[in-house]
């Protein structure tokens, strides 16, 4: 049990939307009979060994960064139950708080302090020792390449890349056990990415973390990932390692198979066609 | 006492992070200040102009003072409630909110550095504003009981925070207009409360709704210190019901918060584009 950083257990998430005779109501949407519901993750069970970088792999809406949501307790579970290293992240939330921290796709910072100041607050939240957090603040952006002088100027003043490194520096710097890395290289120029999975790599090696990852891009995860799940629709519709997957689709057209052919035929979508539709 | 030094140092993340905003918004600080200065004269201006205005012999002493204390005790009131409310606001429209949610915080503790901060920020908004006012209106207060208003000042606060946190919730609910609601509150409390004119102008049956309100009893606490020189022990007429409401009004904040957040994760509200 104690190898296990991460069980979801038939985790369901619905969203509502509508309205009662044109007005909506705080509190009172979700019995209204003509409210919309969305399932947006169904019956989910997984579960992640410790030290694992486990990927999830799906299109834009299918239920990715819900379930994410999650597991970081920002949103409550329909039904199922989520546990984090054998805390339940419902029951126990602030112990879960302690051992988690997620990288989200849009950086979110306050974009008018700088990243040290970004990175002290983070620090300060997780009641890290000033000193030694402004010191492993600044290693662990030159790991990731910023520049000394502009660890000090206004994040609005970087490039999306740059901002999505700074994230993973906060997300890193509080050292949790159990990261969660939400799409984090969407939007980066390859250099960036490879830097991102190389510390993600590195990550995992030297600090003993387990790595949830949800991404689009097949190479990042065939690369980073010791298992996957392919979800669709809230759906786990698959679950096994890269060449597990891979081992599912026959070989067509003399090629091996790669994992966007698993996915395309999991699924009968390809996660190009539904970004471009949903963008 | 190792728990409470956690949460004070925790608490400090939130103090520490403000006073960064305002250095780096320093700009809308200093637009924001002089509004605020502006403003004040103005209000106490109609004091300074009331024979004027009216053709009829007033004591324009005692009215430009009446309407100082009103327009610096509003000030202070309403930039603590408006550091509290908007905390929620502020992050939502930054994008920082599911960040701070997540990290091993209590609200209690988030809302100890928000309002300490918005304490001290007040505070010194406010007595910018007085030298300014005082500077104008040649304004002695050497006769006041300016360790009394202090008092009665610091004692309104926990009301005007436990209010502030309660309509904090408003943004977590209404995701597109929840912070420009929080405006309403403020709007409802400066007709009621006296705060440029003594309650009993107001309709008989506004007068019990207006004894509701905590600001009412910290403008005539600060008018009995300032204006009357009271002593702290006619003071505490007003002291005692502000300290009152304001343990009555936080928890009740506090578990008017609890049950906004655990709508909003229910929901899916915390996310930013709602």
């Amino acid at each position: 049990m104690d190898d296990l950083a991460l069980v979801v257990d038939g985790a369901t998430k619905r969203f509502y939307s509508g309205s009662w005779k044109g007005w909506s109501i705080p509190g009172l949407v979700p019995r209204n009979g003509k409210a919309k519901m969305v399932t947006a993750v169904d019956q989910v069970s997984f579960s992640v060994r410790r030290n694992e970088i486990f990927g999830v792999l799906g299109a834009n809406g299918s239920g990715k960064s819900t379930l994410i949501r999650l597991i970081a307790t920002l949103l409550i579970p329909d039904q199922g139950r989520i546990s984090v290293f054998g805390l339940d992240v419902t029951r126990e939330e602030m112990r879960v708080k302690k051992l988690i921290n997620r990288v989200s796709v849009d950086a979110a910072f306050f974009k008018k302090l700088s990243p040290m100041e970004n990175l002290m607050y983070a620090a300060r939240l997780y009641d890290m020792d000033a000193r030694c957090a402004r010191k492993q603040a600044v290693e662990i952006l030159n790991q990731l390449g910023i520049k000394a002088e502009s660890i000090y100027n206004p994040l609005e003043n970087m490039s999306r890349g740059m901002q999505q490194k700074v994230a993973i520096a906060r997300a890193f710097l509080t050292a949790p056990i159990l990261l969660l890395l939400d799409e984090p290289t969407t939007g980066l120029d390859p250099r960036s990415r490879r830097d991102v999975q190389e510390f993600v790599l590195n990550l995992r090696a030297a600090h003993d973390a387990t790595i949830v990852l949800t991404t689009h891009d097949m190479e990042e995860a065939d690369r980073l990932c010791d298992r996957i799940a392919v979800i669709d629709n809230g759906r786990v519709v698959a679950l096994d390692t890269p060449e597990g997957l891979k081992a599912l689709v026959a070989r067509g057209n003399g090629r091996d198979p790669t994992l966007e052919d698993v996915f395309m035929d999991l699924t009968g979508k390809s996660l190009k066609e539904e970004g471009e539709r949903e963008g | 006492m190792t728990t409470l030094g956690h949460e004070l140092r925790v608490s400090y993340a939130f103090v520490e992070r403000n006073f960064n905003l305002v250095k780096r918004y320093w700009g809308w600080e200093v637009v924001w200040l002089v509004y605020s200065v502006v403003n004040a004269l103005s209000i106490t201006y109609i004091g300074a102009a009331m024979e004027r205005i009216s053709g009829a012999r007033v004591d324009t002493s005692y009215l430009v003072l009446f309407l100082m204390v009103g327009t610096l005790v509003w000030h202070y009131l309403a930039v603590v409630f408006d550091s509290v409310s908007s905390m929620i606001s502020w992050e939502r429209w930054e994008g920082t909110i599911e960040y701070t949610f997540m990290a091993p915080v209590k609200r209690l503790t988030q809302m100890l550095g928000t309002c300490v901060f918005s304490i001290v920020y007040g505070m010194l908004h406010t007595a910018v504003i007085l030298i300014v006012v005082a500077f104008f209106f040649k304004i002695d207060l050497s006769q006041a009981n300016l360790l009394g208003g202090v008092l009665v000042l610091l004692a309104g606060s926990l009301s005007f925070i436990g209010m502030g946190i309660m309509a904090s919730v408003l943004p977590l609910l209404f995701t597109e207009r929840g912070a420009q609601m929080t405006n309403v509150i403020q709007a409802m409390l400066l007709l009621i409360s006296g705060v440029y004119y003594p309650i009993q102008a107001l309709p008989g049956w506004l007068h019990p709704v207006a004894r509701l309100s905590p600001a009412t009893y910290v403008l005539e606490g600060m008018r009995q210190s300032l204006l009357h020189n009271a002593n702290l022990s006619s003071l505490w007429g007003f002291v005692l019901p502000l300290v009152l409401s304001g343990l009555l009004a936080i928890p009740l904040g506090m578990a008017v918060f609890d049950w906004g957040e655990r709508y909003a994760k229910r929901t899916g509200k915390l996310k930013r584009s709602g």
